[in-house]
């Protein structure tokens, strides 16, 4: 493995007098895919939202390439290279299917807005590279999001088109690390698979690093380099597959105690 | 070729299936198949021949409030439309361009600077009001930001009626600052480039110019990382952030923009009218200015330019009794048409309701005669309505009176029915309402105009909830 690509470093935070996430430490290396796993309530989401910069960790620092990214706006941490999908679908839902792609170019395009306006060369050349970009990030989900799917609007999809637009909007950040947040959620068993193979091919063809929630264990072991599992904010277990699945924390933190003594 | 019950298949079924249903289907497939390029030079080559249609100087005025309405809704259409604010403190933009170049283009303060000075003060000015008064929208969203802003326009014209006296301690005098409820008189008429605007025409055609540039500058900027940018916040503003969009900073363009626009529109308003005065500026022209823009569509650059039409020309047009029945039988037509579905029904009832009509008013001269004895006034729609619409001689206040309590429960009771039975009350409903018309509101132009225009907003938000030219949308479920 490589050098890191995101580091955290004894990072806390609470709500209240609640701890959600308690002196996390977690390394992910460049075009490594770990999984995160834990009942509901860890603090899975509340790791990425840290990550993503929409809170501000209580203690502790977060390095993207080295770099502390701590206290940034999100829109800058998404800049530098983080993506994220929700696991609460947020698209948006009144754009077209290819402007969600096109929208996530923000951060990497340089117009200002009297150049749009006036159309200059530069926005035009732009624009011509942005639609390009948008089309091929699409391009990557074979024909679901493509043809005459682009120019309708995002609420017209299905659900599991939704979920792959997420990726593909995330994607369209041009991001280094991408986080999923349950990509496979609500899913039937044959899309299941198909964004096992999908997450699988991110990394290969795509070149992302990524970290992943996952409830669903099929999917968790199809795809993980490595497995954190977290219990109340904090790291129970972390290792491959195997190693994680048969831990007795995690077992004890999903099934309780007493399961978890009998070995069951 | 796609398989039944997979997903391609379930949203080819859309295109598989017309989009537009109805008698009015042609016409929008034809206004479609036009571009947006043809469409707009098409309205502009009519806006432009307007004033040479008429001699009337009214006329041409009215045609310069369109156009001030339209160039104003355009401004509202960045901040609601594309960036999703609620800003009702936007009329106070309008009127802070206004009295800007009133203090540097008149006698106030003595100052008589050239309009290709002025101007590009004055916008820039309420730029930065703007970026001021946009500041609230980083931690206000929906209605706390109604709110907070609406203080704002109401402070405006409490502001504008109080500011003329202002002691300072350096002044021997109390400085005047907006002249009070008296407002600014004696503006400069605008100069651009040695060409004098002295006419309402000459600002016509300037403001049609402005019109033209502000719509293609803002038609460019809707299909560019501004734009989506905007509408990306609107939608999902905490998923636009961590899509790399930087959503605050986008919030204070919008606000900027849109106050920019105001106040250019402020200025060339305060150029024609040559004075300012608070009553300008009051809540009613914002209600005026968001009625135009969701009339059209929010959203939309042509919407809001359809209307402002609607809104600034319609009180107008139903100034004139004989112009007001046109647009009331047309708006009970157009009901009609809207409401009632397929063409073969809707042809069955309207043929119903002129046998209606007939029917009714040969039994009333059969049992009463002096109940048809009203002449309905004048005009070519006079005659015709003159064999179907009773019109009794006597007592036409009271029975009037009689027949609008009746014509409202009527129209309630529609809102409740459903099927056949809607339709056959649709009937009589309809000939109610002309017989209510002609008996009473006719007579009383100034409160028919209201009512008439306000039915009007009713029936169209009605027919098409999105706006005249919106697209529907879906609300996010967060």
């Amino acid at each position: 493995m490589g050098a890191p690509l995101l580091e955290l470093r004894d990072v806390s935070k609470s709500f209240g007098g609640l701890a959600v996430i308690g002196r996390l430490d977690l390394t992910v290396a460049e075009r490594e895919i770990v999984s995160v796993i834990g009942p509901n309530g860890a603090g899975k989401t509340t790791f990425f939202n840290l990550v993503t910069g929409i809170y501000r960790p209580d203690h502790g620092e977060i390095l993207f390439d080295g770099k502390s990214i701590v206290g940034l706006e999100p829109h800058r941490i998404a800049q530098l290279g983080i993506a994220r999908t929700f696991q609460t679908l947020r698209l948006f839902l009144n754009m077209t299917v290819k402007e969600n792609v096109k929208a996530a170019t923000y951060g990497n395009t340089k117009a200002r807005f009297w150049q749009s306006a006036l159309r200059t060369r530069a926005a035009r050349r732009e624009e011509r590279e942005v639609d390009a970009l948008a089309e091929e990030r699409l391009a990557f989900f074979g024909k679901r999001l493509i043809g005459y799917r682009m120019e309708q609007p995002a609420y017209s999809l299905s659900y599991a088109n939704r979920r792959r637009l997420e990726i593909a909007r995330a994607t369209g950040t041009s991001p280094r690390l991408l986080l999923l947040d349950e990509p496979a959620a609500g899913m039937n068993p044959a899309e299941t698979h198909e964004i096992t193979e999908l997450i699988g091919r991110l990394r290969d063809e795509g070149g992302y690093t990524i970290l992943v929630i996952e409830h669903d264990m099929h999917v968790v072991e199809g795809i993980s380099d490595r497995v954190v599992a977290l219990d109340h904010g904090e790291k129970i277990a972390e290792g491959s597959f195997e190693h994680v699945a048969t831990d007795p924390r995690v077992v004890e933190a999903y099934l309780g105690a007493r399961a978890a003594e009998t070995g069951r | 070729m796609p398989r039944i019950g997979t997903d391609e298949w379930v949203s080819e079924q859309e295109l598989r299936t017309e989009y537009y249903t109805g008698l009015t289907a042609p016409a929008r497939r034809a206004f479609d198949r036009v571009g947006p390029g043809p469409r707009f030079f098409a309205f502009l080559g009519i806006c432009a021949l307007f004033p040479f249609l008429t001699d009337s100087a009214f006329h041409i005025r009215i045609g310069v409030n369109v156009m001030l309405f339209a160039l104003l809704a355009l401004g509202l259409n960045i901040v609601v439309g594309w960036a999703g604010l609620l800003d009702l403190g936007y009329v106070a933009f309008y009127g802070f361009g206004a009295y800007m170049y009133a203090w540097v283009s008149s006698d106030q303060f003595d100052i008589h600077l050239p309009t290709e000075l002025a101007i590009p003060l004055v916008v820039t000015a309420s730029a930065l009001l703007g970026l001021l008064l946009g500041l609230p929208s980083w931690r206000l969203v929906g209605d706390y930001l109604a709110i907070t802003t609406l203080f704002f326009a109401q402070i405006f014209v409490e502001l504008t009626l109080n500011l003329d006296r202002i002691n300072l301690p350096w002044r021997d005098e109390p400085l005047n600052l907006t002249g009070g409820p008296n407002g600014i008189p004696g503006i400069d008429r605008m100069e651009i480039f040695g060409l004098q605007l002295s006419d309402v025409r000459d600002y016509y055609f300037l403001l049609l110019i402005l019109l033209a540039l502000i719509a293609v500058g803002l038609f460019y900027l809707n299909d560019s990382r501004t734009g989506r940018g905007w509408r990306a916040s609107r939608e999902d503003p905490l998923a636009a952030e961590l899509m790399t969009t930087p959503v605050n900073r986008l919030k204070l363009l919008a606000f900027a923009m849109g106050a920019a626009i105001a106040g250019l529109t402020g200025s060339i308003f305060a150029a024609v009218q040559t004075g300012v005065f608070p009553q300008n500026f009051e809540v009613v022209l914002l209600i005026m200015i968001y009625a135009a823009l969701i009339l059209g569509g929010a959203g939309s650059i042509s919407g809001a330019v359809i209307g402002a039409i609607v809104v600034a020309s319609v009180p107008e047009i139903l100034r004139t009794p004989e112009n007001a029945r046109w647009l009331f039988y047309g708006a009970l037509a157009a009901v009609l048409v809207a409401t009632v579905r397929p063409w073969r029904r809707l042809a069955v009832v309207a043929g119903a309701v002129v046998v209606f009509g007939l029917v009714v008013h040969e039994l009333v001269a059969w049992i009463w005669p002096a109940g048809v004895e009203g002449e309905p006034a004048g005009g070519t729609l006079g005659g015709l309505l003159d064999s179907w619409v009773i019109l009794p001689v006597d007592n036409q206040e009271l029975l009037g009176n009689l027949a609008f309590v009746l014509l409202v429960a009527a129209a309630l009771t529609l809102t409740q029915l459903r099927g056949d039975a809607r339709t056959i009350l649709l009937i009589p409903t309809i000939y109610l309402a002309a017989f209510v018309w002609e008996t009473r509101l006719i007579e009383q132009p100034s409160v028919t105009r209201q009512l008439l225009f306000g039915a009007i907003l009713v029936a169209m938000m009605t027919m098409r909830p999105q706006g005249l030219l919106g697209t529907p949308r879906v609300e996010n479920p967060i």
